[in-house]
């Protein structure tokens, strides 16, 4: 880029501009985090602006003691685990088939296939009904399996895999690999980074998913975070009093528990995302050029 | 005698096809074999469900079971496109999507535009970072801040409205601020994600243009409009025309978090409608229906919009 090295009104106003985009994107996750780490009274008499005052942890043992919170959060690791591996090891394996168009069979019809359900779709009672049919409902299954594959991330590893370079496969065939070998033993061992990216990708989706959990599944033991959350910050269901009052207080207030429950279900997001960020561009431009 | 010898020369090519058939699968059976997940995965979830959509035209009842449940023809989609509180989802769903589009399709665009100003790469890259960061965060806890920070009685925004001397403002139960704070927390949350195409646009422009134009005396501002702007123009068109293809498609999960009956003036969406519909008043067939009818009007825009884009540009979908 080229520069000029004086200090004009433009220079100041974009680092305004982008130092208001940085407080206001940030501001909000500080002020909660503030909140909840506040003595009671100062939250109450709305004293707490950006820093905690009184800095207690006592929130954040109320949340954790909530079998609620400590089920639903072991909950949506399982569903997240789980669900990442399926969704990686089945986008992974069909990426790799489709990359090879002159040598898999019906290539063209898996393709249509696929592209087809990128624009439409049966909608959300067909699939209700359907799910419901194939008897997964108020499993585990119900949250994992149906968007299990991601079009977008097959064909985001498809084109990563058609780079690859051929001279290595061909170097397994010649030692008596078949295709399967290939993608085992060579593919995947070099392909890491884009396992990894598009990984994070499926586990942030799941970690996040609220719509497929709140309407499969029933018993409120297998809820993962997002729906306890849902029914504890906006529909007013409260956190277990008991597990309050142990906590030595029996003044809580309210928001700052459910800033504390807020805080605790986006740490591990905001702890990993930055890691995918070389990914993103290259995924992005091959989704939204090659379609 | 000539379709005689037509059909042995057909048959000819039928047997060297089934041949080499033969010797296509056995070449791609492992192949084959890695992509059966996803073709079951398709079936189940994406298939079944399309095949599904039958059900609209049919009176069905969970108890009958679908093959047994009646047909009845168009009888739903008429209900629904006669039912004089269709328009009122078609329009909010319509206007929602509109305003997030006009407010929050700029956006992006001006932020691309002045980072890729920065000269200081550290700081560039910190302010990305940063503001990609709300793009990760779920639904409900977006929601469930706008719905803390808005809230009358403690939210951090009205405690600020009282302190200038305004009145408290019930945010979340009043229709006329629906479409507001769905828009604004939209740029909010995806803006920095939506600036990475016009980033990666922008940095591909060649240097040698700005250098030429710095020699031949322009300033920053007309470097800007003269040649950043013109540059990175296929890459706004195509993503506005995109857009635009998505215009009667608002998500389910935020407008159904947000929302309370007390706003379903401006609130209620169709993909609400069809939820309370189907899964809470169990009318499975005409909630089909109106999602069956939402599909096919986003299917129409965005071949519409993409058709556009092949006008405009190179680039297309399809």
């Amino acid at each position: 880029m080229y520069y000029e090295d004086k200090v004009t009104v433009f220079t100041v106003l974009k680092v305004i501009f982008l130092l208001l985009v940085v407080a206001v994107t940030l501001y909000p996750f500080i002020y909660m985090l503030s909140v909840s780490l506040s003595k009671n009274i100062y939250v109450m008499r709305n004293e707490v602006k950006l820093f905690p005052k009184g800095f207690n942890l006592k929130m954040y043992k109320i949340v954790f003691r909530d079998p609620r919170i400590s089920i639903a959060y072991l909950n949506t690791i399982l569903y997240t685990t789980v669900g990442t591996a399926i969704s990686l090891s089945t986008t992974a394996a069909a990426a790799y088939a489709l990359s090879k168009d002159d040598k898999l069979l019906f290539h063209g019809f898996f393709s249509v296939m696929i592209i087809i359900t990128m624009f439409f779709g049966g909608g959300m009672i067909p699939t209700y009904l359907t799910v419901r049919k194939l008897g997964l409902y108020n499993t585990m299954w119900a949250v994992v399996l149906p968007s299990a594959i991601s079009a977008w991330n097959l064909l985001v590893m498809k084109s990563f895999f058609i780079n690859f370079p051929k001279e290595i496969e061909e170097s397994g065939t010649i030692d008596g690999l078949n295709d399967l070998g290939v993608f085992w033993y060579l593919v995947l061992p070099l392909s890491k980074a884009v396992l990894a990216s598009i990984g994070l990708f499926y586990a942030v989706g799941i970690w996040n998913s609220f719509f497929g959990p709140f309407i499969y599944l029933k018993d409120p033991d297998k809820y993962p975070l997002q729906v306890i959350l849902r029914n504890i910050v906006l529909a007013g269901a409260n956190i277990d009093l008991e597990a309050a009052s142990a906590a030595g207080d029996d003044l809580v207030v309210e928001d700052s528990l459910k800033f504390a429950t807020i805080i605790v279900s986006v740490v591990p997001i905001i702890a990993v995302y930055p890691f995918l960020q070389k990914y993103f561009v290259k995924g992005v431009m091959i989704g939204s050029i090659k379609g | 005698m000539e379709t005689n010898i037509s059909t042995l020369q057909s048959d000819t090519s039928i047997a060297k096809k089934k041949k080499s058939f033969k010797k296509k699968f056995n070449d791609s059976k492992y192949l084959l074999l890695l992509i059966a997940p996803c073709f079951v995965y398709y079936i189940l979830f994406h298939y079944l469900p399309m095949w599904g959509i039958l059900i609209s035209f049919k009176d069905f009842s969970p108890f009958k079971g679908f093959f047994a449940s009646p047909w009845v023809g168009l009888k739903h989609y008429r209900a629904f496109l006669t039912n004089p509180n269709s328009w009122r989802l078609i329009r909010n769903t319509f206007l929602l999507s509109l305003y997030s589009l006009l407010w929050g399709f700029p956006a992006p665009i001006l932020f691309a535009l002045v980072l890729n100003e920065v000269r200081n790469l550290r700081f560039k890259k910190v302010v990305q970072t940063v503001s990609y960061m709300p793009h990760f965060i779920s639904t409900v806890v977006v929601v469930g801040m706008i719905n803390m920070f808005l809230s009358p009685s403690t939210g951090i925004v009205n405690v600020f409205l009282e302190s200038l001397g305004f009145e408290k403002v019930n945010f979340m139960l009043d229709p006329k601020y629906f479409r507001s704070i769905y828009v604004i927390s939209g740029i909010w949350q995806s803006m920095g994600w939506n600036a990475i195409i016009y980033i990666a646009a922008l940095s591909n422009i060649d240097q040698q243009l700005y250098e030429a134009a710095a020699i031949d005396g322009a300033n920053k501002f007309k470097r800007i409009i003269h040649i950043t702007i013109p540059c990175i123009a296929p890459t706004i068109i195509i993503t506005f025309l995109l857009r635009t293809g998505s215009l009667l498609s608002v998500g389910f999960e935020k407008a159904f978090l947000m929302q309370t009956p007390a706003t379903y003036s401006t609130s209620d969406v169709l993909s609400t409608y069809v939820y309370r519909q189907g899964l809470i008043s169990g009318n499975f067939s005409y909630a089909s229906a109106v999602g069956m009818f939402n599909s096919v009007v986003n299917l129409a825009f965005l071949i519409l919009s993409n058709f556009l884009a092949r006008q405009f540009s190179e680039i297309s979908l399809w």
